[in-house]
């Protein structure tokens, strides 16, 4: 019985072995499995093309801060592929990897980008083309609580941006704008998941705002229904950076391989894969190609528009915050 | 016998106390079917929604394969684990007065009493990188969070008190008169415990074990604290299950739930097999 026991053991460890190849794990945000699945095997055809090396790579998905948290402990990540520049900042202050991991990889290390756009019912009956319609008497819009949900924060601070554009930067003006769109909002779910649940199966509200990324994935998983993806006029640029945990892929020995992982999510190849999970990129020949997708936007940074995830922490998003203000008064 | 006492006995108390006691059970019932039932049949119902095929296609999924055979060896190294110190406690506790009894009582039924989430927090704060034991574990090249041995410390610790619980009751109703017997008879100590001891606490053992397992197959908070939820390796099938329903995945997410719920449903055969045969 034991011995059986032991054997077991042994016998099902040994099927998981570990190779003497290249070996990664990429500490990833919590709704990217699928496309890393999409990504994996392609970067794994190219390296073995490149080097002659087999390279597997583990994945692991979770909250962004979660991970960030999780790394800090300990868990071993050679690469993170994260949404919130600030959670790599956290690995660059616990020593894990340069402050300027942004000069890295082009484009501030951020390989592919979303913003926060709309995903409405089949036919657009109640005709929602812009922020300005979320506002309107008639239209009842589902996304999450800001208070919990970094994607909800977002939506918060891109219709914010689009008011102060709309009434030239007045800010109590913008302030309003933002708390009727709150009043339109009939139930807030603390994450992304729950409230498209609550738009796509409980079928309450008119439309639901998520990153344009999301939109593509729910309006695919949810074909029956029809939904139609909406793009406004001006939304806030969601990033999505990545960086090389140097601490860890140094002790590892798979800088190289790492550093060619993440250079991976720039090439041709990669951004198309990007593209096809409804990703906006920055490469010329796959922007065209998948320009019918993507219609022109506005994007302004939290950067220009807020003066950084710092100051708009503190201003907005703090205890007794504009947020704050503006959740309570509804 | 009275007219009055007849009136009560025969016509009053027993309308009442049918009418009372078929209410009660029809709401019970109503409660078990709305809160139990219903979801539990909806989870089955999910999972098959696309056909036998597509369900076995995402049971074979790697991801949620290695799920299930992580969660079945996490309970295989925990339960024995726990049976041994349950027995050990038991024992200790039913059989000696020791100062600090009472402290160790209080002790053993603490993981009861907090969240799981709180076990996940403590082993991170102890065995993290920024932790207390961290900078020597990371020297020394050991690896206990985001792997096996942090899943299955933290498991231990919320399933520990179940076995002590159910063991300890029994024998302290049972006194130690038979052992003693034994001992003037002869017997060592070893002969004892497997003569006399065990065959009368195994029913109670069982039992505690079985529950202790199916904790151990379900643990999600502390467990995925500690994780690092890696795929195929250290993703266990609650959070497995978590992972596919967050990624949109809801046959995927419904059929590893079912097996889970299977799982459950197993253990609670076990039990019921188990309490009719302690009596």
């Amino acid at each position: 019985m034991k011995t059986s026991l032991i054997a077991a053991v042994l016998s099902v460890g040994l099927a998981f072995p570990s190779f003497a190849q290249d070996k990664i794990l990429n500490v990833s945000y919590d709704v990217a499995r699928e496309l890393f699945e999409q990504i994996n095997p392609a970067f794994a055809a190219k390296w073995k093309a490149d080097t002659g090396r087999d390279v597997t790579i583990d994945q692991s998905h979770g909250g962004s801060s979660k991970q960030a948290r999780s790394i800090l402990e300990g868990l071993p990540a050679d690469v993170v592929t994260f949404n919130q520049v600030t959670d790599i900042d956290v690995l660059a202050k616990g020593g894990l990897l340069d402050a300027d991991w942004r000069a890295a990889f082009p484009n501030e290390a951020s390989p592919y980008y979303s913003l926060p756009a709309f995903l409405v019912r089949k036919d657009n009956p109640k005709g929602i083309k812009d922020w300005d319609d979320l506002v309107r008497d008639d239209v009842k819009s589902v996304f999450p609580n800001p208070k919990t949900s970094g994607n909800a924060r977002y939506t918060y601070l891109a219709a914010y941006a689009f008011a102060l554009e709309k009434y030239s930067g007045d800010q109590s003006q913008a302030q309003d704008f933002v708390k009727k769109l709150f009043a339109n909002v009939p139930v807030f779910d603390t994450g992304g998941r729950a409230a498209t649940t609550t738009f796509a199966e409980k079928e309450i509200g008119d439309v639901l705002i998520t990153f344009e990324a999301e939109t593509g994935g729910i309006a695919k998983q949810y074909a029956d229904k029809g939904f139609v993806r909406v793009t406004p006029s001006l939304s806030v640029l969601a990033e999505f950076p990545v960086a090389v945990v140097e601490a860890n892929a140094k002790k590892a020995g798979s800088e190289e391989v790492s550093k060619a992982y993440l250079g991976f999510l720039y090439s041709p190849e990669g951004q198309k894969i990007l593209a096809e999970n409804f990703y906006r990129v920055n490469d010329e020949a796959v922007k065209a190609e998948f320009a019918a997708g993507f219609p022109d936007v506005k994007l302004v940074t939290v950067e220009d528009v807020f003066g950084g995830w710092d100051k708009v922490t503190a201003e907005h998003f703090a205890e007794g915050g504009i947020l704050d203000k503006l959740f309570v008064n509804q | 016998m009275t007219a009055s006492a007849h009136v009560t006995a025969g016509a009053l108390a027993p309308r009442e106390s049918r009418l009372v006691p078929r209410l009660l059970i029809g709401l019970a019932l109503l409660l078990t079917a709305v809160f139990v039932v219903v979801p539990m049949v909806y989870i089955f119902h999910r999972a098959f929604a696309a056909g036998w095929s597509v369900f076995a296609a995402n049971i074979a999924e790697p991801g949620t394969l290695h799920a299930i055979w992580l969660t079945a060896l996490v309970a295989v190294i925990t339960v024995p684990v726990n049976v041994g110190f349950g027995i050990a406690a038991a024992w200790a506790l039913a059989r000696f007065r020791f100062p600090g009894r009472k402290a160790l009582l209080v002790l053993i039924e603490i993981p009861f009493s907090i969240s799981p989430i709180i076990a996940g927090i403590c082993y991170l704060l102890l065995y993290g990188r920024q932790g207390l034991l961290g900078p020597w574990l990371l020297a020394h090249d050991v690896q206990i969070l985001f792997a096996l041995p942090g899943i299955v410390l933290v498991t231990m610790f919320v399933t520990s008190p179940f076995v002590v619980r159910e063991v300890l009751p029994l024998m302290e109703a049972q006194g130690s008169e038979q052992e003693q017997a034994a001992v003037t008879l002869g017997a060592s100590g070893w002969q004892i415990f497997r003569r006399v001891t065990l065959p009368n606490i195994r029913w109670a053992l069982l039992y505690g074990a079985v529950l202790c397992g199916a904790r151990a197959v379900g643990e999600f908070g502390g467990v995925s604290v500690v994780s690092g939820s890696i795929r195929g390796q250290t993703n266990t099938l609650p959070l497995q299950i978590d992972l596919l329903f967050n990624d949109l995945n809801i046959v995927g997410a419904f059929a590893a739930a079912s097996t889970l719920t299977l799982i459950a449903l197993v253990v609670l055969v076990l039990k019921a097999v188990m309490e009719s045969r302690r009596g």
